[in-house]
C-alpha cells in the first residue's frame, strides 16, 4: 500500500506526453525581458540602465529586503531599456530588456560538466551563496530559498523533504531533471542538509515515474540519510503540506508553515540550482521548461534562459497548433492563462501548455447542487461551496473564520464541481480581501 | 351558565394582571431616547442606502442629533431640502454640499479598445481584477462584468451590450456611492451635477505612458497636457500621464475639450457647438 496524503485530492488525466523527451538546450534568444518581480516578496531593484553591457551571470537587480531575491543576466549583451512589459499576471510590470550579443559568461562560473561532489562550504556560507545566486523555489511558488533555509528563532528542522512529485498533469521538467542530473541533484540535497543541520532527507516521487524512482534509489544508496519515498499518484501531492503528510504523517497546523512540524520542503529543481550555485558558482539564469499539449507536434523539455519569450519555445516545439484555445503558463490545474506569446519565461515558469478547443473553454455555470464533492476533494479540509458565496457577498469575517487563508489554490474544487462553478476564482478574491484585512489589522494593532 | 361567567371573569382577570405587569415593565425598562432622533428620522428619505456614510437612516439621525456641527454631513438622496429640514429641527447650520451624480470615467468601448483575449472566469469585476489585467491592452479600464450595475439599488445603471460599458441614468442616480465602492478599478466617481446638469470630465483613468495608452485604446488620455495649458481656471492637473478636471474649480467654459487630441474629454448635456469642429459633441444622453 503506497503512501499518500490523508485528506482529499483528485486524479486528473496525467498526459505526461513529454516524459520521454530528453532535455534540449533552447538557443539563446535575440532579446530577453527580465521582470523584476519573479519571486514572492519585494520586487528586485535594477542595478543596470540603458546602454550598460552585461555578461551571463552578472547580477542586474538586487534583492530589496529580507524576503526578496537577486536577479542575474541570462545573456550577454547590451541593456536596451528598463521598461514595463506584460508578464504572466496580465499587468505591466517593470523589467530589464537586453539585446543579446554573443554568449560571454562571468569569469568565475564553472561551466564544465564535471561533477563536484565534495562539500567544503560551511552551513552559513551555503545559505549566503544561495541568497547571492538568486535562487527561489522552482516548483512554481518562487519563495526565496535562502529565507526558507533560515528558520526563525525557536524553530528547529529535523527533516528535509525533496519534492520530486510533479503532480501537475502534462509537466515533466522535474522528471527529466531526476533522470538526467541525478548525481548533481544528490549533491544539492546534501548541501541543503548541511545548511539546515539535518541528518535525514526524503525524496518524494510519484509512482507514475518508475524510472526516476529506480534511478534515484540507486544513486541515493551512496548517500547516508537520503532515501526515496515512492508515493501513490494523487493531486495535489506536490503541495508542501500534503507532501509532509504523505512522507512523514505530520500535519502542519492551520495558518502555520512546515517549519512548525520540523520540516523544510524544496523542489528538485531548487536542489539542482543549489548544486550549481555552491559547487559551480553559477547563479540562477536558466531552467527546464516543459512545452506540451494534446495537439502539439513535438512536446519537449527545453533548458531555457530566463527572459526568453514563450513564442520561442512554442516555435521550437513545432509551432502553435491551429486549434489552440488557451496558452497556459504552468500546468492545467494551477497554471495561469497567458494573454500574449511575448510574455517572458521567468524563474517560476515550469511549463507552457497549449490547450486545444473545446477543452480550453469553461462550461456554462449552473447552480450549486449541494453535492459536497468540493468538500470531499479539498486537501486542506475547507468548504469551497460555502467560501464562494461568502466571497460573492463580501462577508469577509465569516470567510476568515472558515479558514479561507488556508486554501493552497490547487483547483481541485473547481475541477470536480459538476455544475462547473468558478469556485477557485471567488476563493482567490476572498484570500486577497481577507489577507488585506488581516494585514491592516496587524499594522494598526 | 355560571361556568361561562367564571371562565370569562378568570380570563379577563388574567388579562388585566398581564396588562398591568407589561405596563409596569415598559415604564421600568424604558430606554430614554432623544425624541429629536425620531423627528429627524421622519425628515430623512428612508432609503437606507449608506450614502451618508452611516449604516441606515436611523443611524444617520442619531449621528445628526449627537453632532455639534452638521455642516459636513449630507444626505445625497434627500439633498439640500432634506438637510435644511433637519437643520431646522435641530437648530443647527446645514452644510451646502452640492448635489452630485455618478460619472463613468472610461470610454473604452469595444469599438475604441480592442479585445485581445476572452475572459471566461467568474463574471465579477472584483474577481477579474484580482486575477489579471483584463481583456484589453489597458489594464486600468472598465472590465465590463457589471459589479457596479449589481450594486445599484436605485435602478440607475445598466450594461450597454454594444459598448461593453455601464450606463448611468442621471434621473435615478442619488449619488449614494455604492457603484463607486463596487468598482475595483476606481473608474466611477461622484461629481457635481452642475448647473443644468452640465459637467465636463476626462473619461479615462489610464496611467500608462501616452504611447502605450493610445495603442490599447484610441480615446485614452495620453497625458499630453494640452488641456492643462488651455484651462484658465487651474482646474486641470496632469499626474501619472493622466489629466483630471477638478469639478469644484471647473467653470464649464468648454475650452479644454476641443484641444484634446484623443477626444477623451467629455461634455455632458451641453447644446451642440456652433463653430465647426471635427469631433462630434455629445448631446443630451450620457456618452457610452
Amino acid at each position: 500500500m503506497l503512501k499518500t496524503f490523508s485528506l482529499g485530492g483528485v486524479h486528473p488525466a496525467e498526459n505526461k506526453r513529454s516524459a520521454n523527451s530528453p532535455v534540449e538546450v533552447l538557443p539563446v534568444p535575440p532579446v530577453v525581458s527580465i521582470p523584476l518581480a519573479q519571486h514572492i516578496g519585494a520586487p528586485a531593484q535594477a542595478l543596470v540602465k540603458k546602454g550598460d553591457e552585461v555578461k551571463v551571470g552578472q547580477v542586474i537587480a538586487q534583492s530589496a529586503g529580507f524576503v526578496s531575491a537577486n536577479i542575474h543576466s541570462p545573456v550577454s549583451g547590451k541593456v536596451a531599456k528598463v521598461d514595463q512589459v506584460v508578464d504572466a499576471s496580465g499587468y505591466r510590470k517593470a523589467a530589464i530588456i537586453i539585446n543579446t550579443e554573443g554568449d560571454e559568461w562571468v569569469e568565475d562560473i564553472d561551466r564544465s560538466a564535471i561533477l563536484v561532489k565534495e562539500i567544503t562550504a560551511s552551513p552559513e556560507a551555503i545559505v549566503k551563496k544561495i541568497g547571492e545566486a538568486g535562487i527561489v523555489g522552482l516548483g512554481g511558488a518562487t519563495f526565496p530559498a535562502h529565507v526558507k533555509l533560515s528558520p526563525p528563532p525557536g524553530k528547529t528542522c529535523d527533516v528535509l523533504i525533496i519534492n520530486g512529485v510533479e503532480c501537475e498533469p502534462y509537466l515533466t521538467s522535474d522528471h527529466r531533471l531526476m533522470l538526467e542530473k541525478g548525481e548533481e541533484l544528490l549533491v544539492g540535497i546534501r548541501l541543503l542538509m548541511t545548511a539546515l543541520h539535518v541528518k535525514e532527507a526524503i525524496i518524494g516521487i510519484e509512482n507514475n515515474k518508475p524510472d526516476a524512482i529506480a534511478h534515484m534509489e540507486k544513486l541515493a544508496s551512496e548517500y547516508e540519510g537520503i532515501r526515496v519515498q515512492p508515493l501513490k499518484v494523487q493531486y495535489p501531492q506536490g503541495g508542501e503540506k500534503q507532501l509532509i503528510d504523505a512522507c512523514m504523517g505530520r500535519q502542519v497546523p492551520s495558518g502555520k508553515l512546515p517549519i512548525e512540524v520540523g520540516a523544510v520542503v524544496h523542489n528538485v529543481g531548487t536542489a539542482y540550482a543549489v548544486y550549481e550555485a555552491v559547487q559551480k558558482n553559477k547563479p540562477l539564469i536558466e531552467r527546464i521548461v516543459t512545452v506540451t499539449g494534446l495537439s502539439l507536434a513535438r512536446p519537449a523539455n527545453f533548458l531555457t534562459r530566463i527572459g526568453t519569450p514563450i513564442s520561442a519555445l512554442i516555435e521550437a516545439a513545432g509551432g502553435l497548433p491551429d486549434d489552440t484555445g488557451k496558452i497556459i503558463g504552468g500546468g492545467p490545474m494551477m497554471g495561469k492563462a497567458l494573454t500574449s506569446t511575448e510574455i517572458p519565461v521567468t524563474k517560476g515558469t515550469s511549463g507552457v501548455l497549449l490547450m486545444p478547443q473545446p477543452l480550453a473553454s469553461r462550461k456554462p455555470v449552473d447552480p450549486c447542487i449541494r453535492c459536497a464533492k468540493c468538500v470531499s476533494v479539498c486537501p486542506m479540509g475547507l468548504s469551497p461551496y460555502l467560501l464562494m458565496p461568502l466571497a460573492e457577498k463580501a462577508i469577509w469575517d465569516r470567510a476568515e473564520e472558515e479558514n479561507v487563508m488556508d486554501c493552497i489554490e490547487c483547483g481541485s474544487c473547481s475541477f470536480t464541481c459538476p455544475s462547473s462553478r468558478p469556485l477557485l476564482d471567488y476563493i482567490r478574491l476572498g484570500k486577497a480581501k481577507v489577507g488585506q484585512i488581516m494585514r491592516s489589522r496587524t499594522a494598526n494593532a | 351558565m355560571s361556568v361561562v361567567l367564571i371562565t370569562i371573569v378568570t380570563l379577563a382577570g388574567l388579562g388585566a394582571i398581564a396588562a398591568v405587569i407589561l405596563f409596569l415593565a415598559s415604564k421600568k425598562f424604558q430606554v430614554f431616547e432623544d425624541p429629536r432622533i425620531d423627528e429627524v428620522e421622519e425628515a430623512l428619505p428612508a432609503a437606507n442606502c449608506g450614502g451618508c456614510g452611516f449604516p441606515g437612516c436611523r443611524a444617520f439621525a442619531e449621528a445628526l442629533v449627537k453632532a455639534d456641527d452638521i455642516s459636513s454631513m449630507n444626505c445625497p438622496v434627500g439633498g439640500a431640502d432634506t438637510m435644511t429640514a433637519v437643520a431646522g429641527i435641530l437648530g443647527k447650520e446645514a452644510g451646502d454640499a452640492k448635489p452630485q451624480v455618478a460619472v463613468l470615467r472610461c470610454n473604452g468601448s469595444c469599438e475604441h479598445r480592442p479585445r485581445l483575449n476572452n475572459y471566461q472566469g467568474a463574471m465579477s469585476c472584483a474577481v477579474a481584477a484580482a486575477l489579471y489585467g483584463g481583456e484589453t491592452g489597458c489594464s486600468y479600464g472598465c472590465l465590463g462584468c457589471g459589479d457596479c450595475v449589481a450594486a445599484c439599488k436605485f435602478d440607475a445603471m445598466y450594461m450597454d451590450e454594444e459598448t461593453g460599458l455601464p450606463v448611468i441614468i442621471e434621473e435615478n442616480c442619488v449619488a449614494c456611492g455604492a457603484c463607486v465602492e463596487a468598482c475595483p478599478k476606481d473608474i466611477i466617481e461622484l461629481r457635481n451635477i452642475g448647473p443644468k446638469s452640465r459637467r465636463i470630465f476626462v473619461s479615462c483613468v489610464n496611467k500608462d505612458k501616452g504611447a502605450v495608452a493610445k495603442k490599447s485604446c484610441e480615446v485614452a488620455c495620453i497625458g499630453c497636457g494640452k488641456c492643462e495649458k488651455e484651462c484658465k481656471f487651474d482646474a486641470i492637473t496632469i499626474k501619472d500621464n493622466l489629466a483630471y478636471i477638478d469639478y469644484d474649480k471647473c467653470k464649464l467654459c468648454r475650452k479644454c475639450a476641443p484641444v484634446c487630441p484623443t477626444n477623451s474629454i467629455h461634455e455632458l448635456n451641453f447644446p451642440p457647438r456652433k463653430s465647426k469642429v471635427e469631433k462630434t459633441e455629445p448631446e443630451k444622453e450620457p456618452v457610452a
